[in-house]
């Protein structure tokens, strides 16, 4: 133990770990979702690749590695080239943050939220600039959804957040998780008592989080039917395929936080047998739950229009959001005025 | 670093004060299902301008019809509107049979009416499924190519061809409709109605799609008359014309079926007719089978053929709308003129007034409930 | 009130969402539906229409065809040439060439209805693939029909065997010079079939088919 508590050992390790983690579910989530949309539309997916198609993300890799990275003409070469990269690091950073168990963690950090958050952010300049670069209509209608969509979404997101951490009071992820142990009555999303509306809240954060990630029914930036790729038009080869890996990554950084504030992370919904392996494992469970749930909304429903989706922000989210923050906070200082004067 | 200037080659267009820019949709787009080339003045996501560019796919049908005796046109017609290639042969065999007086078997004529309300459910479905993948839905299209992979089974049997069936011949049929095929037909039915309510459930009910088309591209009866637009186009803004029941044709005056209208002219209500003429489609078939009599399938034809010096004309209910066939006979073996007054032509036309200021999901959703195929424009 | 219409709204539009997930869940548990095609394959329906090809005669082993010439007058786009000899002791003409365009080729039967004695069929082949434009813009319905008549003597020997017997009681009725020696059907299988010249009876190259089950409508 003590060899791994060196400090350069343990970043290299985590480094090594998330990339690891990061590459694995975004090349076997592109697999995971191929074959999802396969079994809803009743067809096998791809499976002519190792078996049962098992190495089809290895060959997608392959085919999109050999690809020239071509940069168009009257682009501008430097953000054009940038961006891909700027779209891959911010999940890589958040995902030091979540605790996969109690003890695996890649770094600690008593403001971990607010840190996860803050990167989280960045996602969306990288989109703009990848579309900004391209020089393509497309791509700049693309990127100009992507802002005003990204801005609209952390709004509710954030009030949602704000609202749980007046029930936490702390951004630590892993003492907001300690917080919910002792089984499934003592997460987060059941915590009625707290607030009645917190499982409306976790809609509203995973709708959120869904718009967040650009992910269906709210994927304005590469909405194929109108805008051919969106701000990844013009992108070919692994540049597109470092897009794609960010998408489903950014899902997991998503689907993770999710889990940590509602759905109590690494803590087992039965009380017990939540400590070390067994801890990961829940966690595991919980968040590749989510991630189905994001393929399966994904294959269900048409894409939202986008002024609908602006709408169903401003109009419904927020006001909702806005009232559970209020409920919240009337729930908690209630009993203390109560005690004061009676 | 890009110039805002070199984005916008413009400049203004009118007396507009805003900077437009121009966005070239096609002919390869996703959206453009084809050849369709829509050159785009936009302002922002939204379009001062919409222009259609035609002719890609321009394979002049209607010369070829020049050159070429009566019998060997045929094939052609099926390959005007893939789709729906029953209707467009049965427009052509029913224009040379109005103008040699060819006697038609009447079993002919009811088979004729299964197999084209068969063709007109699978075009349909194909379209449900188009429309549905432009708003970004992937699943619905193919759950309707299950369906339709059903009729196409079916019609295969029948005549041997998947799409491009040229079944109909003058006078009757290719060959005799079977048992297997009324029966398999009769399953069919069966089978589609639940599937349709599922579509209902999945689809037409779902809030995204009401919000993405309700209330989008309004198409007023006065401007499908201007332009020519029929079929769903002009009975979704609450005009019931049909031709099955206005230039009545084939056996349909003996059927009942009613004609799905709705009066808010909006994309929504182009979505609600084609859903319910599926069901009415399947009601017709019903209808047909239980009264197909037993009989020749095929009438007198003479070897060569021969039409008496004239003008014809001869329109069906397509599944885009009115398809007429007209022909002009100088009494020779091949035909003087034929002319072909596709549906997608017209309901196209009106696109560059109606897209008008709209924004560009809500003018590709507009363009899906057209229901346009690009060689039925082109031909 | 509109606040209460809006959250009615709301709630009837979450539960159409809702509605639309128990659907796809309920379908992604049925069965798939789908064919892996080259590893399995459908039976064409008896009506199929393939290209055309000849017919062999179970009886004499040979085409039927008369090069009557009806076939290419009845061909809307001109892709049919079809050339006949008149050989020794035998009453009609036979084809000695029958030559399809299949890039012109729209499928639509008119030749097979035109043919008065039955000798083009549709074939059941739609696994039609090639490296050479040739083999579709000349393709040899004679050569194919040679390599099928190999397969059919090798699989019924007593009909070929007749069949044979009975052109050579048919050529010596006919008192013909010896010295001219006849065509005979089956030796023409000297003619190597090109790769996608295989008649719809051999097992397909591209496709074995494993398992032939009819097509469940």
């Amino acid at each position: 133990m003590s060899f791994l508590q060196i400090e350069p050992v343990r970043i290299l390790l985590y480094l090594v770990g998330i990339c690891a983690f990061v590459g694995a579910n975004a090349a076997y989530l592109v697999l995971a979702e191929r074959k999802g949309a396969g079994r809803i539309q009743r067809r096998p997916g791809p499976n002519e690749a190792g078996f049962g198609g098992i190495l089809q993300p290895v060959a997608d890799g392959i085919k999109l590695l050999a690809k020239q990275v071509m940069v168009p003409p009257g682009t501008d070469a430097l953000l054009f080239r940038a961006a891909p990269l700027m779209v891959m690091a911010p999940p890589l950073m958040c995902l030091a943050m979540i605790p996969f168990s109690d003890s695996i963690v890649a770094r600690h950090l008593n403001v971990g939220l607010l840190f996860v958050f803050s990167f989280g952010s960045i996602n969306v300049m990288a989109l703009m600039l990848g579309g900004w670069a391209s020089r393509n209509k497309f791509a700049i209608i693309s990127s100009a959804r992507v802002v005003s969509q990204n801005v609209a979404y952390e709004i509710p997101m954030l009030l949602v957040v704000i609202t749980l951490l007046m029930v936490t009071g702390t951004m630590d992820l892993n003492e907001i998780i300690h917080q919910q142990g002792g089984g499934i009555w003592h997460w987060n999303l059941f915590k009625v008592w707290v607030n009645p509306l917190m499982p409306v809240t976790f809609v509203i954060f995973f709708i959120c989080m869904l718009a967040e990630t650009n992910r269906a029914p709210f994927d304005m930036a590469e909405a194929e039917s109108e805008l051919v790729a969106g701000a990844f038009t013009e992108y070919g080869g692994m540049g597109f395929g470092v897009f794609f890996m960010a998408e489903y990554a950014n899902i997991v950084v998503g689907c993770s936080l999710a889990t940590v504030l509602f759905l109590g992370g690494w803590q087992s919904p039965i009380g017990v047998l939540s400590g070390g392996l067994w801890g990961a494992g829940w966690f595991l469970l919980k968040l590749y739950g989510l991630i189905f749930t994001v393929i399966w909304i994904r294959w269900t429903f048409p894409r939202t229009q986008f002024y609908s989706l602006l709408n169903l922000s401003w109009k419904i989210l927020i006001p909702i959001s806005l009232f559970t923050l209020l409920l919240t906070g009337a729930m908690m200082k209630l009993p203390v005025v109560y005690h004061q004067f009676f | 670093m890009i110039a805002h200037k070199d984005l916008v080659p413009l400049g203004r267009v009118g007396d507009s004060p805003q900077e437009t820019f121009v966005l070239n949709l096609g002919p390869q787009h996703p959206a453009a299902h084809g050849v369709l080339r829509v050159l785009l003045t936009m302002d922002g996501e939204w379009i001062q301008r919409a222009e259609p560019i035609i002719g890609y796919i321009h394979r002049m049908h209607e010369k070829m019809g020049e050159n070429r005796t009566w019998a060997k046109f045929l094939p052609n017609t099926s390959r005007i509107d893939y789709l729906s290639a029953m209707h467009y042969t049965h427009a052509f065999v029913g224009a040379v049979e109005r103008a040699a007086k060819i006697e038609v078997p009447l079993r002919a004529e009811y088979a004729r009416v299964i197999t084209s309300e068969l063709n007109r459910i699978s075009s349909h479905m194909v379209w449900w499924g188009a429309l549905l993948l432009d708003l970004g839905g992937f699943t619905p299209i193919l759950y309707a190519f299950d369906d339709r992979e059903k009729i196409l089974d079916l019609l295969e049997a029948l005549c041997g061809a998947r799409l491009t069936y040229c079944y109909y011949r003058f006078g009757g049929l290719y060959n005799d409709v079977d048992d297997a095929f009324l029966k398999g037909t009769r399953d069919f039915v069966a089978h589609l109605r639940p599937r349709l309510k599922m579509y209902r459930d999945l689809v037409t009910d779902n809030i995204i799609l009401r919000k993405r088309l309700t209330g989008i591209g309004p198409i007023s009866a006065d401007l499908c008359r201007r332009y020519g637009a029929t079929g769903p186009v002009i009975r979704g803004a609450g005009v019931a014309y049909d031709v099955r029941r206005a230039e009545p044709y084939s056996v349909y005056p003996k059927l009942d079926f009613k004609i799905p209208t709705y009066s808010e002219a909006d994309s929504m209500a182009r979505y609600l007719v084609r859903m319910d003429e599926m069901e009415e489609s399947l009601h017709i078939i019903e209808q047909a089978l239980d009264q197909i009599p037993t009989g020749p399938f095929l009438g007198k034809v003479p070897r060569v053929l021969k039409l008496p010096v004239g003008d014809t004309c001869y329109a069906v209910e397509a599944a885009r709308g009115r398809f007429m066939v007209r022909i002009v006979s100088d009494g020779k073996e091949i035909p003087y003129r034929v002319k072909l007054r596709t549906p997608s032509f017209s309901n196209l036309s009106l696109y560059e007034e109606a897209s008008k200021g709209m924004i560009l999901p809500d003018a590709l959703a507009m363009m899906g409930s057209l229901d346009l195929v690009i060689p039925d424009i082109d031909r | 009130m509109s606040l209460l219409t809006a959250l009615r709204d709301t709630y009837s539009g979450f539960k159409s969402l809702l509605t639309g997930l128990r659907i796809t869940a309920r379908e992604a548990s049925k069965p798939s539906i789908t064919v892996q095609y080259p590893h399995e394959t459908l039976k064409m329906p008896e009506r199929f229409r393939g290209h055309v090809k000849l017919v062999l005669d179970p009886v004499t082993g040979k085409s039927r065809c008369t090069s009557c010439n009806l076939c290419v007058r009845a061909c809307p786009s001109d892709c049919i040439t079809v050339e006949g000899i008149k050989r020794e002791g035998e009453k009609k003409k036979s084809v000695s060439e029958y030559t399809l365009d299949f890039t012109t080729c729209s499928l639509c039967g008119s030749c097979v209805e035109a043919c008065p004695s039955d000798a083009i069929e549709y074939s059941k082949d739609y696994n039609v693939v090639s490296l050479h434009r040739e083999d579709f813009s000349r393709m040899d319905l004679v050569k194919k029909l040679e390599a099928e008549a190999k397969v059919w003597a090798e699989k019924n020997p007593e009909a070929a065997a007749a069949a044979a017997a009975a052109s050579a009681a048919a050529m010596a009725a006919a008192a013909a010079a010896p010295a001219k020696p006849a065509v005979a059907p089956a030796p023409a299988s000297a003619a190597t079939p090109t790769p996608t010249s295989t008649p719809a009876a051999a097992a397909n190259p591209v496709a074995p088919v494993r398992s032939p089950e009819p097509k469940t409508t």
